[in-house]
């Protein structure tokens, strides 16, 4: 179980940065389906396997591609990307040592939870998500629902291009 | 079963969300930093499933699930956004964008 953690932690970290690094954007595409591929792993080992399922769809399925569809349709994947001084590149790390730097000196003195004694097997199954889904959390579900179809008309309006004749 | 501390995953979140905030302010390419946003939402969804099982509560597990509904609905729109930026600059280069730049 600790190996499995180990694995899979080192695996996302190791590809968090490359979709940092690399240079092409199709390369940083795979490299971030391989970490939410790790994520999805996580979520298997904390029983929730419902959240591995919609996680999996979500993101592997939806936003992998939709990222995939627009870097082909606007043919990114020639690595002449323009990319900042080297002095910018040193302060941009140097800022994100020190959001970690602030994080650890926050979360280190914190003490520790209790633990539970019995660990519910079946937390994050559908049926236990589905009644608080539909009990507690209705109107959020609802409105999540109108947001979705803004988003989506909103996309529509934004990518309609206003010639007719625009080739893209 | 879950004999896992929950420092662990905290470290683990910390580690992503901060490799999230460096691509933002590492890259110029703006499909770049949509994913590492991406990367910080899905270490804070880790955050909320870790907390989530370990305090038996449901209620963080719903709370994911929404975040990743709004997170598709973001990437939709900021993606249909790209998508204009480049057919009137030709590149999807963020320093372009400078016109509210004092």
């Amino acid at each position: 179980m600790l190996n499995v953690f180990y694995f899979l932690s080192f695996l996302a970290v190791l590809s968090a940065i490359m979709v940092v690094v690399s240079k092409s954007p199709v390369h940083s595409v795979l490299y971030l389906i391989i970490t939410f591929f790790t994520i999805a792993g996580h979520y298997v080992l904390l029983n929730a396997e419902f959240l591995f399922i919609v996680h999996i769809i979500v993101y592997a399925g939806a936003i992998m591609v939709l990222f995939l569809y627009v870097i082909m349709m606007l043919n990114l994947n020639t690595e002449t990307e323009a990319h900042k001084s080297t002095m910018l590149k040193f302060a941009a790390t140097i800022c994100a040592g020190l959001l970690l730097v602030v994080l650890v000196g926050s979360l280190k003195g914190t003490e520790a939870l209790p633990v539970n004694a019995v660990a519910d097997e079946d937390l994050g199954s559908v049926q236990r998500l589905g009644k608080v889904m539909f009990d507690k959390f209705l109107l959020p579900f609802e409105i999540s629902s109108v947001l979705l179809l803004a988003a989506m008309v909103g996309a529509v309006m934004l990518g309609k291009s206003e010639k007719a004749n625009d080739i893209l | 079963m879950n004999a896992l501390p929950i420092d662990y995953y905290v470290w683990l979140s910390a580690a992503l969300f901060t490799i999230g905030v460096l691509g933002v302010l590492y890259r110029r390419n703006a499909i770049i930093i949509f994913m590492c946003i991406e990367l910080m939402l899905n270490a804070v969804n880790l955050l909320l499933v870790a907390f989530s099982s370990r305090l038996n509560d449901p209620s963080g597990q719903v709370f994911v699930f929404f975040i990743m509904a709004v997170a598709a609905a973001e990437v939709a729109v900021g993606l249909a956004i790209l998508v204009t930026m480049y057919r009137s600059t030709r590149s999807t280069d963020i320093n372009i964008l400078n016109r509210l730049k004092w």
